[in-house]
C-alpha cells in the first residue's frame, strides 16, 4: 500500500488495516492504527467538507512521516486522509504504524496524529441545518507538538 | 509574477482561490501588507495576521520569510487536519 494517500473516496478501515498488516506486520511485531471519524454530535450536522492544498498536502504528510521514521525504528507507516464532502460516521483519515515493539508504534502513531492535525494543510467545515462554519484550530493542537 | 493561493475562510473572504500578480514585496509580511490594500475582502482577511499561516512554494514558513524567486505563496487559517 502507498505511504501517503489523499483521496475523496471513502475507504474500508478494516481492509486497509489488513492490507497494511499483511505487508509490514510480520517483520514488525506491533501494528497500531488510528481512524478519525466524523462526529455525529453537532446538532443537525449534515456533512463535513474538507478542503486541502493539493501538492503541499502530500509533501507535508511525507515530511511528517520522514520525521517519525527517523525518530522511531518503524518497519512501516502509512497515512490515508480524505477531502471533499463527508457524512457523519464516515472515516476521515487513518494512520497505520508497524514497529518491533508497541511502545514505539503507539508513540509514532500519536506523533503522526499530533502533526497531521496542525501541520498538514486541511481545513474542516461543518455544514448544519443552520449554516456552515469553519472548524477553528484549538490552542491545544499547537501545545501538543511541544511534547515531542 | 507570483501566484497567490487562498484557502478556507481566507479564500471565501477574497472571493477567488488563486490569482497571479506582480509584487515588489520582499517577504511574506510585505506581501500581506500589499494585499490588504487591494479591497475590502483582502483587508478583512489580512487585518489579523496572527490568525493566518503562510506557505512559500508549498512549505510552511514564518511571516518574515523572503519570497524572491518563489513560484507560489499561499495564505490560510491554522490547519485542522486529522
Amino acid at each position: 500500500m502507498e505511504r501517503v494517500r489523499v483521496q475523496s473516496a471513502n475507504f474500508d478501515q478494516g481492509a486497509e488495516l489488513n492490507a497494511f498488516a499483511a505487508q509490514y506486520g510480520a517483520g514488525a511485531g506491533a501494528v497500531v492504527s488510528f481512524t478519525g471519524v466524523v462526529r455525529d454530535i453537532a446538532p443537525g450536522l449534515a456533512t463535513m467538507e474538507i478542503e486541502h492544498y493539493p501538492g503541499m498536502t502530500e509533501s507535508a504528510i511525507a515530511a511528517i512521516m520522514d520525521q517519525a521514521q527517523a525518530r522511531w525504528a518503524l518497519t512501516g507507516a502509512a497515512v490515508i486522509h480524505r477531502y471533499g464532502r463527508l457524512a457523519p460516521a464516515d472515516p476521515i483519515m487513518m494512520v497505520l504504524v508497524a514497529a518491533p515493539h508497541r511502545a514505539e508504534a503507539f508513540a509514532a502513531a500519536e506523533f503522526l496524529m499530533d502533526y497531521l492535525k496542525s501541520r498538514a494543510p486541511f481545513w474542516k467545515k461543518e455544514i448544519t441545518r443552520d449554516g456552515a462554519a469553519w472548524v477553528a484550530a484549538k490552542d491545544g493542537d499547537e501545545d501538543a507538538l511541544r511534547r515531542w | 509574477m507570483i501566484e497567490v493561493l487562498y484557502f478556507a475562510w481566507v479564500r471565501e473572504r477574497i472571493g477567488v482561490p488563486r490569482e497571479k500578480l506582480e509584487t515588489e514585496a520582499a517577504t511574506v509580511a510585505d506581501l500581506m501588507t500589499e494585499l490588504a490594500a487591494r479591497g475590502e475582502g483582502y483587508e478583512i482577511a489580512f487585518t489579523n495576521p496572527k490568525g493566518l499561516r503562510a506557505a512559500v512554494d508549498q512549505v510552511l514558513v514564518d511571516m518574515d520569510h523572503p519570497i524572491s524567486g518563489a513560484r507560489e505563496v499561499a495564505f490560510f487559517p491554522p490547519m485542522t487536519g486529522g
